[in-house]
């Protein structure tokens, strides 16, 4: 293969306010059918200055050339570690824009939506079964916000039995999201060092009765499944802790191990990782969260329940965090995820995680030769390469330059930190061996790029809307805003 | 990688002058070329009392944020207006234009105990 | 599995590559007494057409405003939306990508984001918006924390009785363990904060000062007086929209002096979905730039020279500043910034204001006809498209009476304002018709 095959047309657009021109609409509204009044001239704006004045047709133009401009899961393989960027099944769209899912108003009496409320029990049982865990609620946003709620949760507990935790512990290949989310918990943040996988004998270490839990990923953001989850969990617990999972990489572990069921207290899911809803160009996700019992009366408002007489938003729970966003959560994505789990199944869903995990190790398998493996323990659904191998003063950002001109999406790059230069790929069940191949051959050829061609890869990419932006200027001179 | 003889300076990479009982006070070659192109600089404001190791500021690149670490406690008398608007100055001249601020120090002597030229020298590149 | 390609002979390859003969063997990693021991207890996978008609089924079983008359509105509301709007957000370059980390493969959303930033400040009056938040409610509580960031030494908050109940709750969930004292501010008879408990209740120590505007009992609060006297004891002025289609016709916050206007942008081209996905936005001042949450896109240009976007001033974030970050938020509501965006252009300059004033009209419409009802009263003063009825009889009775008719009449205010205990909340929109606001006022004048 070779990058000079391919080739494409892309048009150049400006700006919507650039293409606007006065007086020009893109709208007709019906006809207003009551007395035309308007509030007092005082509290009425001047015209909204620079505000678009385009047609349908601009509109449409607009938003499809852009489109163009873009790299979806759609438009090819799209490895980025950590984000399971897995297929978006598109009858889950078709189902979230049902009529009685969509028009649904989120102040309609209970009776009136037990069909929405049902979809959401049913939900929570479902997540419930595949983690472990008793009770689940589907209030928060995305995975921080379902951290969050977690770790307000833990704290909640502590309080409840009198007890003043300040500390929380959390792994050096941690996400950056925990600490922030610890911090918002009003927690000091306790970093602890791992090698590859955590060890008992540091969380032993690091704990004391100060500390209000640990959060872990597993499998970690090295692919690792962390060998001593158990020892650990019981560690904490003999302190009085708990321990928070943050559940991003629960695509390696469907039907395989439950988070619950190894001493785990509390996980969020991330809908759109393991249950395909779409990234959205940055969201919007959901970020349901597990909890054990012990748990339960600490979960947001509003919870889903079940009685003889049908199905209800429950708020009257004295010893909730409360709620952390409006109305009952994201129910647009909650109706995608539960649509991808009707189609899998639980033996789907357990197919799923052996084929992301084999299409990891493939991966791996095919590159390590050449590709610095810093970890050589077992991978599960994602590998993380360093960039010690790289020649001629080429970086990891670099060959994911590289990879644009090849077609491919980069893998996430830098994180963790623990690794120089990491290079994270996360295939998902998605692929083909096909697909793998051409992205494996690209990789292999880019490293013998920067042996033999190092600028190619410094000058990467050539073959994008764009070359290298400058983000150095974008940050010391912000322009935040388009103005005339 | 420059190292100014006429300074002392600090394990947190940063460089000292003292002349009578004022401290000029900024980051080291070495630190800047860590950092890559700075992008914002944030300063205290005159009149701050600093205490010494404690962070006084911040430099930022596009994707890091350094501390910056107080190498004496007193007074802040003077800070460095060119680098809000130009945080680029520190990358261009670390240890002239890029000063970051002027420090009335409450012990003069203690800037006697940082590091010469030669052994911050040898322990970074140690 | 009509998702997973593999097929048996490319497994068996692949395994032989990676040198195991089964795929359990990949698992050696897990220990033994970390797996499930047996299947996952759900019912097996099924094909497209069972998905779709076991689906419908529940969908059937809701009273979506399509089919119903509605007049709920209370933070989320029913507009039409365009063709438009769903046919480009369907174009899956847009919603199958993510966050934009690759700026020269992510143009499209970059661009599409900051056409959005430039949007909200223009509507909003501000000079920075960000790439938006997960809601209006946390967008609030959001504005909250900036307010304690930047207020030294200030931990107290007075949010209005006319915020949102839900965006109050969800201030105080963020703030539940920050030592910040939470205080409410009573609204006066007229259902807008009492401006003479405001300034008793403002000192030193107020970091910000929250209302709704409109408010949550659809009053258009004056801005510009409390502008003043919270700048007098230097707090923080936030304006929370909820229904910000009203500032396609009212005076901007920013105008009348916000220093953080955050809202709900649902309004915008969003189906009402149950109450979510929405999108916060979330805007202010140049000089609290750097502390603002959320992701920000920036122009920037490229080593031609040709114009570009990235994401930036992302020092403020978790990735990189970590327990220290301005917020733990990692994304934005990407896909429906787009949707807002598309929104936003097809009504352009004329047509959001147009809008905007027909739903100003037909809710005054509604009102002043429930006004003449016996037994029904209404509180004076300028609304926007909702309005506090006081009912003679239990609201909660009476939305049951009207449900019988399949009319949504509105939302009871008994249990979030004990002090409006006869009072209900009714939305009007431009999806309400002439006809429609007459069969609810015969029902209402009925008795129901």
């Amino acid at each position: 293969m070779g990058v000079e095959q391919k080739r494409g047309l892309v048009l150049d657009e400006k700006l919507l306010f650039e293409l606007s021109d006065p007086g020009r609409v893109g709208y007709r509204l019906a006809p207003l059918d009551v007395p035309p009044v308007l509030p007092s001239e005082d509290l009425l704006r001047d015209e909204l200055s620079g505000f678009p004045e385009v047609s349908e047709v601009d509109v449409v133009r607009h938003y499809t050339r852009l489109s163009t401009w873009n790299y979806g899961v759609d438009s090819g393989f799209y490895p980025l570690g950590s984000c399971t960027m897995k297929y978006n099944p598109k009858i889950n769209e078709k189902t979230a824009r049902l009529p009685g899912f969509a028009d649904l108003h989120p102040r309609t009496p209970d009776t009136l939506c037990q069909g929405a409320l049902r979809l959401m029990f049913d939900l929570q049982q479902a997540l419930a079964e595949v983690s472990g865990f008793p009770l689940v609620t589907l209030q928060p946003a995305a995975g921080a916000q379902g951290e969050f709620a977690g770790m307000l949760m833990i704290r909640a507990y502590h309080e409840a039995r009198g007890e003043q935790r300040t500390k929380v512990l959390i792994p050096d290949t941690a996400h950056g999201t925990n600490p922030a989310s610890a911090a918002l918990c009003g927690y000091d943040v306790v970093p602890i060092a791992s090698e590859g996988c955590l060890s008992a004998a540091v969380v032993a270490a690091a704990m004391s009765e100060d500390v209000a839990g640990l959060m872990i990923t597993n499998p970690n953001t090295l692919g690792l499944y962390e060998k001593e989850i158990v020892e650990i969990c019981r560690i904490v617990h003999q302190q009085g802790g708990l321990v928070y999972c943050d559940g991003a990489n629960l695509n390696a572990l469907m039907g395989i191990s439950r988070p619950g069921d190894i001493g785990i207290d509390v996980m969020h899911f991330n809908l759109h990782k393991t249950f395909s809803t779409p990234h959205g160009g940055g969201g919007p996700g959901a970020g349901p969260v597990g909890v054990v019992d012990a748990l339960a009366p600490f979960l947001p408002v509003p919870l889903v329940v079940k009685e003889a007489e049908g199905y209800r938003l429950s708020d009257d729970r004295p010893q909730s965090i409360g709620r952390v966003k409006g109305f009952a959560g994201h129910f647009g994505i909650l109706v995608r995820a539960y649509t991808y789990i009707l189609a899998m199944g639980g033996d789907g869903l357990r197919r799923a995680t052996e084929l992301a995990v084999l299409n990891a190790n493939y991966v791996r398998a095919r590159l390590e030769s050449v590709y610095d493996l810093p970890y050589k323990e077992r991978s599960l659904h994602e590998v993380v390469f360093s960039e010690g191998h790289l020649s001629n003063g080429c970086h990891t950002l670099d060959v994911a330059k590289r990879l644009i001109d090849y077609g491919f999406h980069p893998p996430t790059i830098y994180f963790p930190l623990v690794v120089k230069g990491a290079l994270m790929i996360e295939p998902t069940e998605s692929e083909s061996k096909q697909v793998l191949d051409e992205f494996c051959d690209a990789l292999l050829t880019i490293a013998q790029e920067a042996e033999d061609a190092p600028q190619l890869l410094k000058q990467a990419p050539v073959r994008a809307k764009v070359k290298r932006l400058d983000e150095t200027m974008a940050a010391r001179k912000p322009k935040l805003r388009w103005e005339k | 990688m420059d190292f100014p003889e006429e300074y002392k300076y600090t394990e947190d990479h940063e460089w000292v002058s003292l002349e009578g009982d004022i401290v000029t006070v900024g980051i080291t070659d070495f630190a800047q070329d860590q950092l890559g192109d700075v992008v914002f600089v944030e300063l205290p404001e005159v009149g701050d009392e600093l205490q010494s190791g404690k962070p006084f500021g911040v430099v930022e690149s596009v994707k890091a944020v350094s501390d910056v670490y107080a190498p004496v406690s007193g007074e802040v008398i003077e800070v460095n207006e060119v680098l809000p608007d130009d945080p680029e100055t520190i990358n261009q001249s670390p240890y002239d234009d890029g000063w970051m601020l002027k420090v009335r120090v409450v012990d003069p002597a203690v800037v006697e105990n940082l590091m010469t030229a030669t052994d911050y020298q040898t322990f970074v590149e140690g | 599995m009509r998702y997973l390609p593999h097929t048996e002979q490319d497994i068996q390859q692949m395994l032989d590559t990676i040198g195991v003969p089964e795929i359990d063997d990949l698992f050696s990693g897990v220990p033994v007494d970390c797996r499930l021991p047996r299947p996952l207890e759900m019912a097996a996978g099924c094909s497209e057409s069972e998905q779709l008609s076991l689906l419908a089924e529940y969908a059937q079983n809701n009273a979506p405003v399509s089919t119903w008359d509605s007049f709920l509105g209370a933070g989320a509301y029913n507009h039409f939306i365009p063709a438009v709007v769903d046919h480009l957000v369907s174009r899956s370059e847009f919603y199958t990508a993510y966050t934009p980390y690759q700026p020269e493969i992510s143009q499209g959303t970059l661009q599409a984001v900051y056409e959005f930033q430039t949007m909200i400040c223009q509507l909003t009056g501000m000079d920075i918006a960000n790439a938006s938040m997960y809601d209006g409610a946390s967008a609030c509580a959001e504005a909250v924390l900036l307010a304690l960031r930047c207020g030294r030494n200030r931990n107290r908050i007075l949010l209005s009785r006319g915020l949102h109940p839900q965006w109050r709750e969800t201030v105080r969930t963020y703030c539940r363990y920050l030592q910040v004292e939470i205080e409410e501010l009573s609204i006066d008879p007229g259902c807008t904060t009492d401006l003479s408990l405001l300034e008793k209740a403002l000192d030193d120590r107020v970091a910000a000062v929250v209302v709704g505007y409109p408010n949550y009992l659809g009053r258009i609060e004056p801005l510009d007086a409390i502008a003043e006297r919270v700048h007098h004891s230097g707090a923080r002025l936030v304006a929370a929209v909820a229904e910000p289609l009203a500032l396609g016709l009212l005076k901007s916050p920013g105008e009348l002096g916000a220093d953080v206007v955050v809202g709900e942008g649902q309004s915008f081209g969003l189906p009402l979905s149950y109450g979510g996905p929405g999108i916060g936005f979330f805007a202010v001042k140049k000089a609290d730039m750097r502390a603002l949450p959320g992701r920000l896109v920036g122009e920037t240009s490229d080593q031609d020279g040709a114009r570009g976007y990235v994401l930036t001033l992302a020092t403020r974030e978790q990735h990189i500043r970590r327990e220290r970050a301005t917020s733990n938020i990692c994304s934005n509501q990407g896909m429906c910034t787009l949707m807002v965006s598309i929104y936003l252009a097809l009504h352009g300059k004329q047509g959001l204001r147009e809008l905007a004033g027909q739903n100003y009209a037909k809710a005054d419409y509604a009102r002043r006809r429930i006004a003449e009802l016996e037994g029904y009263s209404i509180i004076d003063g300028t609304v926007f498209n909702e309005f506090v009825v006081r009912c003679p009889q239990s609201p909660g009775q009476l939305l049951e009476k009207l449900q019988s008719q399949r009319i949504l009449g509105g939302v009871a205010l008994t249990d979030d304002y004990p002090e409006l205990e006869d009072g209900l909340l009714i939305c009007v929109t431009e999806q309400n018709s002439r006809t429609q606001i007459d069969r609810l006022i015969s029902a209402l004048a009925g008795g129901c």
